[in-house]
């Protein structure tokens, strides 16, 4: 943040933003991004019945399996975390 | 001034006598420094008792860490066992010197000194307290022998400076300590063969302590105060020059030194030396090396202090005490010579001086540093630093809470590292346990509550034993609040066992007292929380109640009283096994011991059962009836608050008051002698009023009515206090016919001979009259005639008080339908609408008020017409209360019957109301705008708008600000559309200010008519598009504003296409820096995302979220992360298909999203 915001308000927005989990930053990799994405997607599926009921008939699967399979997806996503190398 | 003979000219004159005067005082007065006085306030140690200074005499003792493993053989220094006898041997000095005492005293109350104290008293005498003493120091050494330790020197022990003994004795004191170190096992160097080192050369016949001090040994015991009493004088103001410093000021030739007649020994009262051990810590200071400007400095001889330290930078502030402290940071120093220990030890210094003396962001860096380094430092080091500075006698608070925060952090870091310190420090913090502010209290036991955590408790139990049974009463109180904290913090269960073997000590009643009173305290600390261990708090010290020593018996009484006033309302099976000894006390003790048991009573009682607490107030009511002639204060209260606890328990029937208790009661108390002190007067109508929930009204003011007509006016005070009370709480239903005629005759009586102007008597006036309602119609033309009269008074305050009465009166004598009464009065108070006291005016304006409210506006006489116009110039008076008084009345005539009054009349008034949005008092200003309102609505709203939207070219700004209100008020009441053209043609104007206002105008119109917005959100699009792209940052913060509230209250109505546009003219707006402009941009985009649902907002965010300049990626993220707080299920739909993005094992793909039927 700018210097000029720092002893303002807006501090405290971006403290208070930054104590949730899927919240991001200048400086969040692509990674950490999408996989707040899907995430929020499974858990957002997982917590409408209906839309759980008609995935779970788009799959041929029984709902609490369904659920259950999202729930777990939801440990990592998108695969392990690519290695930093970059830098 | 002319010389004495020059002619006299005619026209010159010289000021008068008196007026010169005034400015020769003027002048004197310039130098005196106002700020002298608190600067001595602000300092801890200047404003504190004698009692809470005691502190400075304690002495710390390094504690030895039982959980560190033994090496070499080596014994533990400083062990439990070597603290125990420290304190046993001091207990004995104790008790010697009272003896010493007592015997002197007898020997003076028998005639014995006759001669001069300073002869030689008779040999047989000296003999027998030598002796005495030398059996005392005889029998510690043989306990010394027996344990075989080693012995630690107490020369720090501060022996009775008492003028009475005489230097003989002194000899044979002096001969038995000797002999003393003579058998001591361990050698060591003793103060008399240490001989100064550079004495010899440049001796002067009044040797310096200073010089002395340097070769003082290390002291395993250190007095961690320097600034103790005995060494005060030591301060740099009448502390003896030293050789330095006399060289210095006398001439090198002409003067020689003299040596010392042989066989000369300095007079030096040895116990003095100690506070030298210290002098690497700082305060007593050494001067060595040759830099001229710390010595000078550490003397007080340079009267400028620096701010600008080398290697610290520049500080807020920097007293004479902290140059003495700091004198090693103050030179410039090579600092290749040091060692490492030195360099710490400087480091250290720099970083507290920081802390202590720094402004805030050099203090917050400084205090993160020494928390990191605190382990690579050592406890050692840094308690020696850090304690001394908290026993500086100058401290002042703000400097004690930073050392303290600093001790707290210290503490973390150091853990069990702070074992041998924990002594030390407790001896530094116990004070603020005691301390008069809370914070200070609540500081100490944060840190106290640490140090056991850290320190474990078997340690601070070996630690604080010592103290337990310290001679001094101070030691064993604050010891006794330590140890509650203690419990507090590792559990009350561990620490019971410890307890109950302390409340049962056979060894002194020291410890019992002492031990009695941690529970006390744990009660008192603790609260609710003692509930589970209640009957072994209670077990603990039951026994104590049949001690032989009082103190210990009243402490026990006290600390009964303390668990059962935290345990209320339960527990009280735990108190079984002391409700026998307490009531059986109360028959055998007398004076203080009784006093406590009683309170002890005071607080069972209430936990008991119905029946229980019946028969146990049956019990001690006899001894609270005789101690009711007490002429003990602290006794009174006592039975005044058991009386009140009694007669609050449900068993207690009001039979049994009656007859028993209020007779006496109201005998011994109901007197005018406790009127006079304050907290008598507070207590006795408490109790009274309590009594009188169970004795009823009519009992109560039946007994205290008559004294309505007492002669002492105090005295009628606390009648009429106490019956105000009474009747508020228990109505006046239960008054009989005689008893009111008594009770509004003494009202009327005591009303009307009242000299001095408080609340009471009106107050009790006026709830005694509504509690009446109807049935003080006979008396209300006594009453008004009363008032009638009083308002023609010639004083101020009484026609105020008159007027005030009748603001009170007025609902009362409407509901008893004397209308005709009602219109006198408010003629008399018309006619007294010339006051010229503001007071007394705002007094009678508000009865005005408070008559036109009961009346209504149609009957009101004066008629509201004739009324009205006379308000008029009374609305320029600047006097708060007035203005509040008359700007009420308008508003409610405004409100209720605008109709009577010509609308020119109103369109006065509304120029007047402009003058009352600059007043300072919220309320006024709220109620001048409201007022706004109303007469907008009677008028219809395009004059009172145009003088409105005029008053947006004034100048100041708070004046503008509530015209903006106003007229967003009159846009309320008369429908948006009647203003909103007109604000928008106000806005063409082109000048700042009125635009500006007419823009904020906009936004409290827009926030105040909420979802109507959708009507008129179309019209005010254009203006809109102009502010958002004004070069003026106000007008993009506000039209920002208006667009957050336009927002909020059109969401789901369908305008969707307005606002997007509006957001495309907000949008850039979000890398503004300004913190009001962004927080209003950022507000706009919230509300955006209300009205236009968060997947638009995410697409306009995904453009900058991995921008390549961080400064567009921290604004978007932080626009992302509002959005996704706010909506981050309603975001799912919109993410992005990132599945391109896929690589190696990281699938990207939202394949769930994929799917469908």
């Amino acid at each position: 943040m700018s210097s000029e915001l720092r002893y303002t308000a807006n501090t405290q927005l971006e403290h208070l933003h930054a104590r949730y989990t899927g919240t991001g930053h200048a400086d969040l990799t692509k990674y950490d991004w999408i996989t707040h994405q899907h995430r929020d997607t499974l858990t957002s599926i997982v917590g409408h019945p209906s839309l759980l009921s008609y995935l779970a008939l788009a799959d041929g699967e029984a709902i609490g399996r369904t659920k259950f399979e999202m729930t777990e997806r939801m440990l990592q996503p998108c695969g392990p975390p690519p290695k930093k190398d970059e830098d | 001034m002319s010389a004495p003979n020059s002619p006299r000219l005619v026209d010159s004159f010289t000021a008068p006598k008196e007026i010169l005067q005034e400015f020769a005082d003027l002048a004197e007065e310039e130098n005196v420094d106002p700020f002298a006085e608190t600067a001595s306030k602000r300092q801890i140690a200047a404003r504190q008792s004698d009692y809470h200074n005691r502190r400075f005499s304690r002495v710390a003792q390094e504690s030895a860490d039982a959980f560190k493993p033994v090496e070499d053989g080596m014994e533990v220094e400083g062990g439990y066992k070597e603290a125990m006898r420290l304190a046993r041997l001091e207990q004995e000095e104790a008790r010697v010197r009272r003896a010493i005492e007592e015997k002197e005293r007898q020997d003076r109350e028998e005639g014995k000194m006759k001669m001069d104290l300073d002869k030689t008293p008779p040999r047989a005498e000296l003999e027998d307290v030598a002796m005495e003493l030398a059996a005392a120091k005889e029998l510690a050494n043989s306990r010394d022998a027996t344990s075989g330790t080693n012995r630690k020197r107490r020369w720090d022990v501060p022996e009775p400076a008492d003028e009475n003994v005489d230097p003989n004795k002194t000899d044979k004191n002096e001969w038995s300590k000797e002999a003393l170190e003579a058998s001591a096992p361990k050698k060591r160097r003793s103060r008399w063969d240490a001989t100064p080192a550079e004495g010899a050369v440049g001796e002067t016949p009044k040797k310096s302590r200073w010089d002395q001090a340097a070769v003082i040994p290390e002291t395993p015991m250190t007095q961690i105060i320097m600034n103790a009493p005995g060494i005060m004088q030591e301060d740099k103001h009448n502390r003896y020059l030293s050789d330095e410093e006399l060289d210095a000021i006398l001439p090198a030739t002409g003067y020689a030194i003299v040596t010392p007649p042989p066989g000369y020994a300095p007079m030096v009262a040895p116990r003095k030396l100690m506070g030298a051990p210290v002098t690497e810590v700082g305060g007593f200071h050494i001067q060595e090396g040759s830099d001229a400007a710390a010595v000078a400095a550490a003397a007080g001889l340079a009267p400028e202090l620096p701010t600008e330290i080398p290697g610290v930078g520049s500080l807020a502030f920097f007293k004479a005490e902290d140059a003495q402290y700091f004198a090693k940071i103050l030179k410039e120093e090579d600092e290749t010579e040091l060692s490492v220990d030195e360099m710490k030890e400087r480091k250290i210094m720099r970083l507290l001086l920081k802390i202590k003396n720094g402004t805030p962001p050099v203090r917050k860096t400084a205090l993160r540093q020494i928390t990191d380094k605190a382990r690579e430092f050592g406890a050692g080091p840094l308690f020696d630093k850090i304690l001394p500075l908290l026993m500086e006698r100058t401290l002042e608070d703000q400097e004690r809470h930073l050392l303290v925060k600093v001790i707290d952090r210290v503490l973390y870091k150091l853990d069990d590292l702070v074992r041998p310190y924990v002594h030390k420090i407790l001896v530094v913090i116990e004070p603020l346990l005691i301390d008069e502010d809370y914070y200070a209290r609540v500081e100490g036991r944060e840190i106290i509550s640490n140090l056991s955590k850290a320190a474990g408790l078997a340690h601070m139990i070996s630690t604080m034993r010592p103290d337990i049974d310290h001679a001094d009463e101070y030691v064993r109180n604050t010891t006794a609040r330590a140890f509650s904290v203690v419990a507090s913090a590792l559990g009350i269960p561990s620490l019971l066992p410890f307890l109950k073997a302390v409340c049962r000590s056979k060894k002194s009643w020291q410890a019992r007292h002492t031990g009695i009173r941690i529970v006390q305290q744990i009660a008192i600390m603790m609260g609710c929380a003692v509930l589970p261990h209640l009957r072994n708090l209670v077990a603990c010290i039951a026994h104590g109640l049949q001690d032989e020593q009082q103190k210990v018996r009243t402490m026990t009484a006290l600390g009964l009283a303390a668990l059962a006033e935290a345990a209320a309302p339960y527990g009280i099976e735990s108190f079984d096994e002391v409700l026998k000894p307490l009531w059986l006390g109360i028959r055998l003790h007398r004076g203080k011991g009784l006093a406590a048991f009683l309170k002890a009573i005071g607080f069972i009682i209430p936990l008991m059962d119905p029946e229980y607490a019946s028969y146990y107030t049956k019990e001690v009511t006899v001894i609270l009836i005789r101690e009711f002639q007490t002429s003990d204060e602290e006794m009174k209260k006592i039975v005044l608050k058991v009386v009140k606890q009694c007669a609050a328990t449900e068993g207690v029937t009001p039979q049994y008051i009656k007859q028993d208790i209020l007779p006496d009661f109201f005998r011994a108390f109901w007197v005018r002698r406790m009127a006079l002190d304050r907290r008598n007067y507070r207590q006795v109508v408490e109790t009274t009023v309590e009594l009188a929930q169970k004795a009823g009204v009519s009992e109560i003011v039946g007994r205290v009515v008559n004294e309505l007509k007492d002669e002492a006016e105090p005295y009628r005070k606390m009648v009429m206090e106490t019956i105000t009370k009474v009747v508020a709480m228990l109505g006046a239903s239960d008054i009989d016919e005689r008893l009111e005629v008594r009770l509004v005759d003494g009202i009327i009586y005591s009303f009307q001979e009242q000299t001095t102007e408080d609340q009471v008597m009106l107050d009790g006036f006026g709830t005694v009259v509504n509690a009446l309602g109807i049935r003080v119609k006979p008396y209300l033309t006594q009453i008004v005639s009363t008032v009638l009269w009083r308002l023609n008074n010639k004083s101020a305050k009484v026609r105020q008080q008159a007027a005030d009465l009748t603001t009170r009166l007025a609902v009362v004598i409407k509901q008893c339908g004397e209308d005709q009464l009602l219109s006198k009065l408010g003629l008399v108070l018309f006619e007294q609408l010339g006051e010229e006291y503001p007071d007394t005016l705002g007094s009678i304006i508000a009865a005005e008020g408070a008559i036109a409210n009961v009346v209504g506006m149609t009957q009101m006489n004066p008629p509201v017409k004739d009324l009205l116009p006379r308000m008029t110039p009374i609305l320029r008076n600047r006097h708060e209360k007035v203005q509040e008084a008359s700007i009420n009345l308008i508003g409610r005539i405004a409100d209720r019957g605008a109709e009577f009054v010509p609308a020119r009349e109103w369109m006065r008034i509304c120029f007047e109301l402009l003058d009352l949005l600059k007043a300072h008092k919220k309320g006024i200003r709220r109620a001048a705008v409201n007022s706004f309102g109303y007469i907008a609505k009677s008028l219809g709203p395009q004059d009172v708008l145009s003088v409105l939207l005029t008053n947006l070219r004034v100048q100041e700004r708070q004046s503008r600000v509530c015209s903006t209100v106003a007229i967003a008020i009159v846009a309320e009441t008369c429908g948006p559309f009647t203003c909103i053209p007109a604000i928008l043609n106000e806005y063409r104007t082109a000048e700042l200010n009125v635009r500006t206002g007419c823009l904020k105008a906009l936004t409290f119109v827009f926030e105040y008519i909420g979802p109507q917005s959708a009507y008129y959100c179309d019209s005010v699009v254009t203006m809109l598009e102009d502010a958002l792209t004004d070069r003026d940052l106000v007008h993009r913060q506000t039209a920002s504003v208006i667009v957050k509230h336009i927002a909020l209250g059109v969401a789901g109505m369908g305008c969707e296409d307005s606002m997007m546009h509006l957001m495309n003219l907000v949008w850039p707006n979000c890398f503004e820096t300004s913190p009001h402009v962004i927080g209003a941009v950022m507000d706009a985009i919230e509300a955006m995302r209300v009205c236009l649902g968060p997947g638009v907002l995410l697409s306009y965010v995904l453009q900058g979220l991995f921008h390549p300049a961080r400064k567009v990626r921290e604004v978007y993220w932080r626009v992302y992360n509002a959005l996704y707080l706010g909506a981050s299920d309603a975001m799912v739909p919109f993410y992005p298909d990132l599945g391109e993005l896929s690589e190696g094992q990281n699938v990207y793909d939202r394949h769930p999203m994929q799917m469908f039927l």
